[in-house]
Protein backbone atom coordinates (compact mmCIF):
# COMPACT_ATOMS: atom_id res chain seq x y z
CA UNK A 1 0.00 0.00 0.00
CA UNK A 2 1.07 3.92 -0.56
CA UNK A 3 -1.39 6.36 -0.74
CA UNK A 4 -5.05 6.09 -0.17
CA UNK A 5 -7.57 8.72 -1.90
CA UNK A 6 -10.24 10.45 1.19
CA UNK A 7 -12.77 12.47 0.14
CA UNK A 8 -14.13 14.89 2.46
CA UNK A 9 -17.65 15.92 1.26
CA UNK A 10 -18.99 19.29 3.29
CA UNK A 11 -22.37 19.80 3.08
CA UNK A 12 -23.31 22.08 6.10
CA UNK A 13 -23.74 25.77 5.97
CA UNK A 14 -20.86 28.12 7.93
CA UNK A 15 -21.10 28.53 11.58
CA UNK A 16 -24.53 26.97 11.77
CA UNK A 17 -22.84 23.93 13.20
CA UNK A 18 -19.10 23.02 14.22
CA UNK A 19 -19.62 20.56 10.92
CA UNK A 20 -17.78 22.57 8.64
CA UNK A 21 -14.95 23.16 10.41
CA UNK A 22 -14.12 19.70 11.66
CA UNK A 23 -14.38 18.70 7.93
CA UNK A 24 -11.33 20.95 7.10
CA UNK A 25 -9.42 20.73 10.17
CA UNK A 26 -9.84 16.59 9.82
CA UNK A 27 -8.86 17.16 5.82
CA UNK A 28 -5.94 19.60 6.96
CA UNK A 29 -4.42 17.04 9.24
CA UNK A 30 -3.03 14.91 6.91
CA UNK A 31 0.29 17.22 6.14
CA UNK A 32 1.81 15.40 9.79
CA UNK A 33 -0.26 11.49 9.15
CA UNK A 34 2.89 10.35 8.58
CA UNK A 35 3.73 10.55 11.97
CA UNK A 36 1.46 7.21 12.43
CA UNK A 37 2.73 5.34 9.18
CA UNK A 38 5.45 3.63 7.32
CA UNK A 39 7.46 5.46 5.07
CA UNK A 40 5.14 5.65 1.57
CA UNK A 41 2.02 5.62 3.50
CA UNK A 42 0.27 8.93 3.29
CA UNK A 43 -3.58 10.01 2.33
CA UNK A 44 -5.06 12.45 -0.16
CA UNK A 45 -7.68 14.15 1.16
CA UNK A 46 -10.00 15.83 -1.50
CA UNK A 47 -12.43 18.36 -0.39
CA UNK A 48 -16.17 18.84 -1.65
CA UNK A 49 -18.35 21.85 -1.35
CA UNK A 50 -21.87 20.50 -2.28
CA UNK A 51 -25.08 22.14 -1.40
CA UNK A 52 -25.35 24.58 1.78
CA UNK A 53 -21.95 23.62 2.08
CA UNK A 54 -20.96 26.02 -0.53
CA UNK A 55 -21.91 28.61 1.72
CA UNK A 56 -18.30 28.16 3.29
CA UNK A 57 -16.47 29.08 0.44
CA UNK A 58 -17.50 32.77 0.27
CA UNK A 59 -15.32 34.87 0.98
CA UNK A 60 -14.63 37.99 3.73
CA UNK A 61 -16.33 35.71 6.87
CA UNK A 62 -16.37 37.94 10.22
CA UNK A 63 -16.39 35.32 12.45
CA UNK A 64 -13.71 36.73 15.15
CA UNK A 65 -15.81 40.05 15.06
CA UNK A 66 -18.86 38.44 15.84
CA UNK A 67 -18.46 34.98 17.44
CA UNK A 68 -14.84 35.11 18.38
CA UNK A 69 -13.73 32.21 16.19
CA UNK A 70 -11.32 31.92 13.68
CA UNK A 71 -13.36 32.07 10.45
CA UNK A 72 -14.07 29.09 8.21
CA UNK A 73 -12.58 31.46 5.62
CA UNK A 74 -8.94 30.85 7.32
CA UNK A 75 -9.25 27.39 6.83
CA UNK A 76 -10.13 27.28 3.55
CA UNK A 77 -7.11 29.38 2.89
CA UNK A 78 -4.61 27.50 4.80
CA UNK A 79 -6.34 24.04 3.19
CA UNK A 80 -4.91 25.75 -0.02
CA UNK A 81 -1.88 27.04 1.03
CA UNK A 82 -1.33 23.88 2.06
CA UNK A 83 -1.97 22.47 -1.43
CA UNK A 84 -5.48 20.46 -0.44
CA UNK A 85 -7.46 19.92 -3.76
CA UNK A 86 -10.77 21.70 -3.34
CA UNK A 87 -13.54 21.32 -5.57
CA UNK A 88 -16.86 23.50 -5.22
CA UNK A 89 -19.80 22.25 -6.93
CA UNK A 90 -21.06 24.46 -9.55
CA UNK A 91 -24.66 23.83 -9.67
CA UNK A 92 -24.97 24.63 -6.41
CA UNK A 93 -23.13 27.97 -6.92
CA UNK A 94 -25.47 29.12 -9.89
CA UNK A 95 -29.10 27.83 -7.36
CA UNK A 96 -27.99 30.15 -4.95
CA UNK A 97 -26.62 32.93 -6.89
CA UNK A 98 -22.88 32.88 -5.49
CA UNK A 99 -21.22 34.56 -8.04
CA UNK A 100 -17.46 33.08 -8.95
CA UNK A 101 -15.23 36.03 -7.49
CA UNK A 102 -17.24 36.07 -4.42
CA UNK A 103 -15.28 32.77 -3.54
CA UNK A 104 -12.35 32.71 -1.35
CA UNK A 105 -8.78 32.94 -2.61
CA UNK A 106 -5.84 31.96 -0.67
CA UNK A 107 -3.34 33.98 -3.67
CA UNK A 108 -2.78 36.85 -0.85
CA UNK A 109 -0.94 34.37 1.44
CA UNK A 110 1.16 32.72 -1.56
CA UNK A 111 -1.32 29.57 -2.07
CA UNK A 112 -0.70 27.89 -5.44
CA UNK A 113 -3.81 26.16 -5.49
CA UNK A 114 -7.14 27.76 -5.75
CA UNK A 115 -10.92 26.68 -5.11
CA UNK A 116 -11.47 24.77 -8.53
CA UNK A 117 -15.30 24.77 -9.31
CA UNK A 118 -16.75 21.51 -10.99
CA UNK A 119 -19.48 20.09 -12.11
CA UNK A 120 -21.04 17.45 -9.84
CA UNK A 121 -20.50 14.91 -12.17
CA UNK A 122 -16.84 15.25 -11.04
CA UNK A 123 -17.05 15.23 -7.51
CA UNK A 124 -19.12 11.79 -8.51
CA UNK A 125 -15.84 10.81 -9.84
CA UNK A 126 -13.94 12.07 -6.65
CA UNK A 127 -16.11 9.80 -5.02
CA UNK A 128 -16.11 6.92 -6.88
CA UNK A 129 -12.15 7.14 -7.00
CA UNK A 130 -11.84 7.47 -3.16
CA UNK A 131 -11.06 4.47 -0.55
CA UNK A 132 -13.12 6.24 2.24
CA UNK A 133 -15.85 9.09 2.03
CA UNK A 134 -16.34 11.46 4.85
CA UNK A 135 -19.90 13.66 5.08
CA UNK A 136 -19.47 16.57 7.16
CA UNK B 1 -10.40 -10.39 10.99
CA UNK B 2 -10.61 -6.77 9.75
CA UNK B 3 -9.87 -3.60 10.77
CA UNK B 4 -13.10 -1.47 11.76
CA UNK B 5 -12.75 2.06 12.56
CA UNK B 6 -15.57 4.53 14.08
CA UNK B 7 -15.78 8.42 14.78
CA UNK B 8 -19.26 9.04 16.57
CA UNK B 9 -19.83 12.80 16.57
CA UNK B 10 -22.33 13.17 18.74
CA UNK B 11 -22.79 13.82 22.49
CA UNK B 12 -23.99 10.79 24.64
CA UNK B 13 -26.98 12.51 25.67
CA UNK B 14 -29.08 13.77 22.77
CA UNK B 15 -28.44 10.97 20.56
CA UNK B 16 -28.04 7.54 20.00
CA UNK B 17 -25.60 7.51 17.52
CA UNK B 18 -22.93 7.44 20.50
CA UNK B 19 -24.60 4.42 22.42
CA UNK B 20 -25.03 2.81 18.72
CA UNK B 21 -21.09 3.35 17.84
CA UNK B 22 -20.06 1.78 21.13
CA UNK B 23 -22.54 -1.48 20.89
CA UNK B 24 -21.02 -1.91 17.58
CA UNK B 25 -17.78 -1.37 18.29
CA UNK B 26 -18.45 -4.06 21.42
CA UNK B 27 -20.05 -6.24 19.08
CA UNK B 28 -17.21 -6.47 16.04
CA UNK B 29 -14.24 -6.58 18.90
CA UNK B 30 -16.18 -9.85 20.55
CA UNK B 31 -16.09 -11.08 16.80
CA UNK B 32 -12.15 -10.73 16.58
CA UNK B 33 -12.02 -7.80 15.02
CA UNK B 34 -9.51 -4.82 15.52
CA UNK B 35 -11.74 -1.63 16.25
CA UNK B 36 -10.60 2.06 16.70
CA UNK B 37 -12.93 4.67 18.34
CA UNK B 38 -11.90 8.38 17.76
CA UNK B 39 -14.31 10.71 19.43
CA UNK B 40 -13.90 14.59 18.09
CA UNK B 41 -16.82 17.30 18.63
CA UNK B 42 -19.40 16.47 20.89
CA UNK B 43 -18.37 12.99 21.07
CA UNK B 44 -15.49 13.67 23.51
CA UNK B 45 -17.91 14.05 26.43
CA UNK B 46 -17.92 10.16 26.99
CA UNK B 47 -14.37 10.85 27.84
CA UNK B 48 -15.12 11.88 31.13
CA UNK B 49 -14.92 9.12 34.49
CA UNK B 50 -17.44 8.82 37.24
CA UNK B 51 -20.28 9.39 35.29
CA UNK B 52 -23.36 8.89 36.96
CA UNK B 53 -25.34 5.99 35.77
CA UNK B 54 -29.44 7.77 35.86
CA UNK B 55 -31.68 5.34 34.28
CA UNK B 56 -33.85 8.09 31.66
CA UNK B 57 -29.93 8.40 30.37
CA UNK B 58 -27.71 6.75 28.28
CA UNK B 59 -24.43 5.96 29.90
CA UNK B 60 -21.11 5.44 28.38
CA UNK B 61 -18.27 4.72 30.78
CA UNK B 62 -19.03 1.27 31.35
CA UNK B 63 -18.76 0.84 28.06
CA UNK B 64 -15.29 2.63 27.03
CA UNK B 65 -14.00 0.50 30.25
CA UNK B 66 -15.10 -2.60 28.36
CA UNK B 67 -13.85 -1.79 25.11
CA UNK B 68 -10.52 -0.41 26.45
CA UNK B 69 -10.25 -4.01 28.35
CA UNK B 70 -10.74 -5.99 25.25
CA UNK B 71 -8.03 -3.98 23.07
CA UNK B 72 -10.73 -1.33 21.14
CA UNK B 73 -8.06 1.57 21.15
CA UNK B 74 -10.01 4.89 22.16
CA UNK B 75 -8.35 8.23 20.96
CA UNK B 76 -9.71 11.50 21.96
CA UNK B 77 -9.41 14.38 20.12
CA UNK B 78 -7.78 17.11 22.96
CA UNK B 79 -8.41 20.18 21.19
CA UNK B 80 -11.78 18.97 21.17
CA UNK B 81 -11.90 18.47 24.91
CA UNK B 82 -10.12 20.81 26.08
CA UNK B 83 -12.27 23.22 24.08
CA UNK B 84 -15.06 21.80 26.24
CA UNK B 85 -13.10 21.72 29.78
CA UNK B 86 -12.47 18.21 29.83
CA UNK B 87 -8.86 17.49 30.97
CA UNK B 88 -6.59 14.67 31.15
CA UNK B 89 -6.86 14.02 34.44
CA UNK B 90 -10.54 13.45 34.85
CA UNK B 91 -11.12 11.54 31.67
CA UNK B 92 -11.02 7.50 31.54
CA UNK B 93 -7.68 6.28 32.23
CA UNK B 94 -6.89 3.92 29.01
CA UNK B 95 -8.07 6.89 26.39
CA UNK B 96 -5.54 8.28 24.34
CA UNK B 97 -5.23 11.45 23.80
CA UNK B 98 -4.26 13.23 20.31
CA UNK B 99 -5.49 15.08 17.30
CA UNK B 100 -6.84 14.42 13.92
CA UNK B 101 -3.99 12.85 12.36
CA UNK B 102 -4.25 10.20 14.76
CA UNK B 103 -7.84 9.37 12.64
CA UNK B 104 -6.31 9.52 9.79
CA UNK B 105 -3.99 7.17 9.79
CA UNK B 106 -6.39 4.65 11.90
CA UNK B 107 -8.55 5.49 8.55
CA UNK B 108 -5.34 4.33 6.49
CA UNK B 109 -5.05 1.09 7.97
CA UNK B 110 -8.91 0.09 8.40
CA UNK B 111 -10.85 -2.02 6.13
CA UNK B 112 -14.09 -0.31 7.04
CA UNK B 113 -14.71 3.10 8.96
CA UNK B 114 -17.66 4.52 9.71
CA UNK B 115 -17.77 8.08 10.22
CA UNK B 116 -21.19 8.90 12.27
CA UNK B 117 -20.66 12.76 11.31
CA UNK B 118 -22.36 15.81 9.93
CA UNK B 119 -25.33 15.99 12.58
Amino acid sequence: MSMIDLAFIIQRPPYKSETSTLGLTHAISYQVVDMFLDDGQGVIPKVCFIGEGVFNCISEHKSMENYGVTSIESHVKNSLLVDLDMYVCKEDIDRFGIPENRLVDAEDMGADKKLQIVPFSEIQNILNNSKHIFIF
Amino acid sequence: MGTLTIAPFASLVGSKSMDFALKLAKTAADKGHKVNIWLTSNGVMIVKANQKHLKDYSHAEKYVKELLEKGVEVCVCEACALARGIHKNEAIEGIKWDAMHWYLAKIYNSDRVIHMGGE
